[in-house]
């Protein structure tokens, strides 16, 4: 990677399923395009060997111990943050054609 | 007699429990603080003067009846806008989550309700805790209360001003890189990020899973350790909180553990791109403890300069990931020009965020993205280690490491909004302990001519916080800057 990263922002964009003003598409792939380059650092070290770290604390999948029922939100509650609802159910626009 | 809106929680504790002050007064004093001065500092995103006078009623009652809780019984403890609180909004300071209201307490909360804190406002903060200088927030920009012209740090600016200017007791903050120490060095006030996993991030809406924190804002260690030792303990809907390994009975430690302690100096937080004045401040610090026997070691932390990119790397991976579920179907920002299901997304997530918040979900849906995974995240992750092993050799040697918190004192408004690059090395001296999962406090150590604060970070082993606040504590004790506030 010696030559001077670039991203291909729309197809980030695209990825990360957000739309971008072409003004925003500008700005951003300029600024990330700096911020990449300094990322370029961490090509120097050896890392041959070393483990990848993804927690502070060894980390490994755990059994929920005495795991009961217990009370649950109320839907009504729920459904007042949905931006759109019919009986108690979120409206979404057509998905399927 | 010290305004109450300045006093510790340990004296107000005291003139709780010898009946002199009501929790009701106080928090009658602590609202009109906050209605006289909040204006100016804007630190608040909102507050319910109401519910905190009942929840004070409710503590004045339960001393009336002998069943005082503790020392945390009627305080006012302020929270930062990305910590659920039942029945109000959470919004995390931005427009994507403008009419979220939380069903349920984060545990904190719930803990903190059990020793009898009183759940107080909302505080600013940059959007989804992504900053450093609190002027991402979609709502409001915080002001540093010493210098309004100044920014007040961030991301839990709001946290760290409203302490500053006597608008709350105690606050709560989260700290994913520095989000609570760099904001209460900026603004002289104590700030403290726990080992990873000592306080559970039930109900903290996640930016880097493994990397975030919550902590208190305090005006002195003591206090700090008060509001920290009431949040502590695993918990069964957090499966990365963990009981701690080391001492929690922290007031005891405080009285107990006095040195001499043998203290590690990392040449590498001394070098370029530190404020002169910070470095000369830091110096004094450290010659401070050398003056009361301590033994003081240069030690190095040879990675050091590859924290900010492997942090960058690594943080905006995961937020890339934990904030996916802001989609626009369920309870967040719905886009009215979304037409179907891929739109429904794309739109409600192009209005809803900010530009701070796109610029990372982008970064880090990039590094790891198919082909470009091993060349970043997995090289990140791996560098991570090894910034880790250096806090581990040193530790051998020390038992704690001191360092400026922040390069520069407060800087002024829109100074660095343009360059993302210049705003994340604000972060420089705080990053490294968030990725190796260390416990850090930050606690006034000074002024700069022009008179801002300047803070010293004390970094404790994994676990180690009695010792951490034992150390910071004594230099608190030996110095009075704690009881210096700006005026407003």
């Amino acid at each position: 990677m010696s030559e001077t990263p670039h991203i291909d922002i729309d197809y980030v964009a695209n990825l990360a399923r957000i739309e971008l003003t072409d003004e925003e598409k500008a700005k951003l792939g300029s600024q990330l395009d700096d911020i990449l380059g300094y990322f370029d650092k961490l090509n120097a070290v050896d890392v041959s060997g070393v483990e990848p770290m993804a927690h502070a604390h060894a980390v490994t999948n755990v059994w929920r111990e005495g795991d009961q029922p217990g009370p649950v939100f109320d839907p009504e509650v729920l459904m007042q943050m949905a931006p759109e609802s019919r009986e108690n159910q979120v409206v979404v626009p057509k998905v399927v054609e | 007699m010290q305004d109450l809106h300045f006093k510790t929680i340990t004296e107000l504790a005291a003139l709780l429990e010898s009946g002199e002050l009501t929790s009701v007064q106080l928090m009658q004093a602590v609202i009109d603080r906050t209605a006289a001065v909040d204006e100016q500092v804007k630190a608040f995103l909102s507050y319910d003067a109401d519910d905190a006078l009942a929840q004070a009623r409710a503590s004045d009652e339960r001393r009336a009846a002998g069943q005082a809780l503790g020392p945390l019984d009627g305080i006012p403890v302020g929270i930062k806008d990305v910590l659920a609180v039942k029945d109000q909004s959470v919004r995390c300071a931005s427009k994507m989550l403008e009419n979220y209201v939380s069903p349920f307490d984060a545990t904190c909360i719930t803990k903190l309700r059990q020793a009898g804190a009183i759940i107080w406002g909302r505080l600013n903060m940059d959007e989804f805790a992504m900053g450093s200088s609190t002027e991402n927030s979609a709502y409001q920009t915080t002001a540093n209360p010493w210098n309004l012209e100044t920014i007040p740090g961030g991301s839990s600016g709001g946290s760290a001003a409203a302490m500053a200017a006597g608008e709350a007791i105690a606050t709560l903050g989260t700290d994913t890189g520095g989000s609570i120490r760099q904001p209460a060095a900026l603004c002289g006030v104590v700030g403290m990020k726990p080992t990873y996993g000592l306080v559970s991030r039930y109900g903290l809406v996640a930016f880097a899973s493994s990397l975030d924190q919550v902590g208190p804002f305090a005006r002195t260690v003591e206090d700090a350790a008060i509001v920290l030792e009431a949040m502590l303990g695993k918990d069964l809907k957090d499966s990365t909180s963990i009981e701690s390994l080391g001492e929690t009975n922290y007031a005891a430690a405080l009285k107990d553990k006095k040195g001499p302690w043998t203290l590690g100096v990392p040449q590498e937080f001394f070098g370029e791109g530190i404020d002169p004045e910070v470095k000369a401040n830091i110096e004094q610090a450290v010659d401070w403890y050398r003056g009361q026997g301590c033994t003081i070691v240069d030690i190095s932390l040879p990675h050091s300069d590859l924290a900010v990119p492997v942090y960058y790397i690594v943080a905006t991976a995961e937020a890339s990931s934990n904030l996916a579920r802001f989609d626009g179907v369920r309870y967040s920002h719905r886009s009215e020009a979304a037409k179907d299901a891929l739109t429904l997304f794309t739109k409600s997530r192009g209005e809803g965020f900010g530009d701070e918040v796109k610029r990372r979900i982008i970064l880090g849906t990039y590094v790891l993205s198919s082909g470009y995974y091993d060349a970043y995240y997995k090289r990140a992750q791996k560098v991570r280690r090894l910034i880790l092993g250096d806090f581990e050799k040193a530790f051998e040697q020390v038992d704690a490491i001191l360092t400026p918190t922040s390069p520069t004192p407060a800087f002024k408004r829109g100074e660095r909004t343009d360059d993302p690059l210049a705003m994340y090395l604000s972060d420089i001296y705080t990053i490294s302990v968030n990725l190796a999962g260390l416990p850090a406090i930050s606690v006034p150590s000074g002024f700069t001519e022009s008179g801002l604060p300047i803070g010293l970070q004390v970094i404790g082993k994994a676990f180690g916080e009695a010792e951490m606040f034992a150390i910071a504590h004594a230099f608190e004790q030996g110095h009075d800057y704690y009881k210096t506030t700006p005026k407003l």
